[in-house]
């Protein structure tokens, strides 16, 4: 939080900045309140890590306005065995939550692509849950920079 | 009304996995960030989006804040039949707009 | 502010650079991560195609029942605007001065249509700027020709060697003496404007050449040229002979 209050200062201040964190807020969320919101999408249920679910970013975050993210959970897609939802939260963003996303055997594959904001280096975790009542987790420390020239 | 493109292939072979691309044209303002007159511009988010497939729901997201302005969302279907595949986006202040496209399944 | 002086310090700072040889010319392409490169690539990710979609359908519609849409007078801009804006800033006859697309667009908007021009950065004027830039995606800049555009040509390319703002940095200081260089964490390019109208994530939002160049000024604590400035025309027409031959991105995406 300092370090980053500092770069803003040293950059925004320079260049006249209004907007450099887009998610600019007094608070960042804390570890506990993105535990408390996967709680809520599990119903309670014990996450468990491993390879059933892998979550991508790319390693270098040029800006954290835009962040590609990918998930993907190993799974048949069978209407016996399937994932019914894909969530994904972040440690320092000022809300916990994402995105949460609902499928089923129709999608064929257990992915999900979407862009997101970071407003800090910080973890992100993505957690499936599956149609046998499990749920699995991959988690992604991810270092965010910021652009040089902003408005 | 907000411009979208969806990228959906024309065609495909009966139980082909096709990828689906969207993209809506949207601020997703967070109601966190002070405007140029240092005033907190109140939140406009997109809340919810649904795709169909011949009128049944095959994936649906609820959105947060930290989804990037201009949301882009990509996910499977399975071609099952042709017919049309339609998106809603929905969210504050009675946003509502729904796009369709057309597949043809051999 | 200490710490961004530091680091400009850092940049080595010749009096004159000297221009950059056309064999190490690298597109602001080059400098992104593969993320946001991708993101350029494929249309279906790209958010500027959004921006794209407005101009196509800005170029249909008829913008009142006595005006023709722009397609009523140029057709299927697939064909009679390939290759148009390559060339732009052009020699204007009715201004006698340099335009720039965006400029041009305004004109046949208040000349051929006789309506307000579109506002500096307005979504139907940076969706046409897009849509036409479009219509040059692949083809190389072409380099300005006209022999009456020689004293802005002048002008720009002055300016885009003047010391200015608080920084007391020019242009060329960072882009052809320091390119490849980090700044606060983002590499300097070489200032080939390619891509225009942007997609940037940091703006989160599509702009202009003349945002970028805004941006840029502001940086160094510069008052900018005010959009629309002559000296904004100037640049961007320098830009456009130092990016000669180079291929025409639009519309790009940058960090
Ligand atoms: C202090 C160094 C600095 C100075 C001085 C500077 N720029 Fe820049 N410029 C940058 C950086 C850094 C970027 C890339 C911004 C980013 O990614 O955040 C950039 C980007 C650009 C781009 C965009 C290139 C692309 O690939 O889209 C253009 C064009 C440009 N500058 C032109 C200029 C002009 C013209 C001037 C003088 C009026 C100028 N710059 C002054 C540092 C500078
Ligand atoms: C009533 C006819 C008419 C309409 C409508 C019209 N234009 Fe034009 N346009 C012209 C003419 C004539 C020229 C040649 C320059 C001149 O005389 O203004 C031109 C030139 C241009 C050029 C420069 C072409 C070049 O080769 O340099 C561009 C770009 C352009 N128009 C874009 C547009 C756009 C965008 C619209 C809609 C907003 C539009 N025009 C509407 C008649 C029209």
């Amino acid at each position: 939080m300092t370090g980053l209050i500092t770069r803003r200062i040293a950059i925004a201040g320079s260049i006249g900045a209004a907007s450099l964190l887009v998610l600019r807020v007094p608070a960042f969320a804390t570890p506990t309140e993105m535990a408390g919101a996967v709680a809520e999408f599990t119903g309670n249920a014990s996450v468990q890590r491993g390879a059933r679910v892998k979550l991508d970013l790319p390693p270098l975050v040029e800006n954290g306005n835009s962040v590609s993210v990918t998930v993907r959970a190993d799974s048949p897609m069978t209407d016996q065995d399937h994932v019914r939802a894909i969530a994904i939260f972040t440690e320092r963003n000022p809300q916990p939550n994402v995105i949460t996303a609902r499928l089923g055997p129709r999608a064929g594959r257990a992915f999900l692509n979407t862009r997101i904001r970071l407003a800090t280096s910080q973890k992100v975790i993505a957690v499936a849950g599956f149609s046998d009542g499990s749920f699995w987790s991959d988690q992604v420390d991810v270092i965010v920079t910021l652009a040089a020239c902003v408005e | 009304m907000a411009r979208a493109l969806i990228s959906v292939p024309k065609t495909a072979k009966k139980g082909d996995i096709i990828e689906i691309k969207t993209l809506i044209s949207h601020v997703m303002e967070t109601g966190y960030r002070p405007d140029a007159a240092g005033k907190v511009a109140p939140r406009d988010i997109l809340r919810r989006f649904t795709c169909r497939y011949n009128d049944e729901e095959v994936f649906s997201a609820e959105l947060w804040q930290a989804i990037a302005a201009n949301p882009f969302i990509s996910f499977t279907t399975v071609a099952t039949a042709s017919g049309t595949l339609s998106f809603t986006w929905t969210g504050d202040n009675g946003f509502s707009q729904t796009e369709t496209a057309a597949i043809t399944v051999t | 502010m200490i710490r961004f002086i530091a680091i400009l310090l850092l940049l080595s700072l010749p009096a004159a650079a000297a221009d950059i040889p056309a064999s190490e010319r690298r597109s602001g392409y080059d400098f992104m991560s593969p993320a946001t490169q991708e993101m350029q690539r494929d249309d279906a990710l790209n958010p500027a195609m959004l921006w794209v979609a407005e101009g196509e359908a800005q170029w249909q519609e008829a913008p009142s029942s006595a005006a023709k849409p722009c397609a009523g007078c140029h057709g299927d801009a697939t064909a009679s605007m390939r290759g148009v804006a390559a060339g732009y800033p052009a020699f204007d006859e009715r201004t006698g001065k340099a335009i720039d697309l965006q400029q041009r667009i305004n004109a046949c908007r208040v000349t051929h249509q006789q309506q307000p021009a579109f506002a500096a950065e307005s979504r139907p004027l940076l969706g046409l700027a897009a849509y036409l830039g479009l219509q040059s995606r692949g083809l190389p800049v072409q380099a300005p020709d006209d022999p009456r555009l020689a004293p802005a040509l002048q002008r720009g390319e002055k300016l885009f060697h003047t010391a200015m703002g608080q920084l007391n940095f020019s242009c060329t200081q960072c882009h052809d003496a320091n390119w490849g260089k980090r700044l606060a964490g983002s590499p300097i390019p070489q200032a080939h404007a390619t891509g225009y109208p942007i997609y940037r994530l940091e703006w989160q939002d599509m702009g202009s050449l003349q945002r970028r160049l805004r941006n840029c000024m502001t940086g160094v604590r510069a008052e900018p040229f005010p959009y629309g400035a002559d000296e904004l025309v100037q640049l961007e027409l320098y830009l456009n002979s130092r990016s000669a031959g180079m291929t025409v991105e639009t519309p790009a995406v940058r960090p």
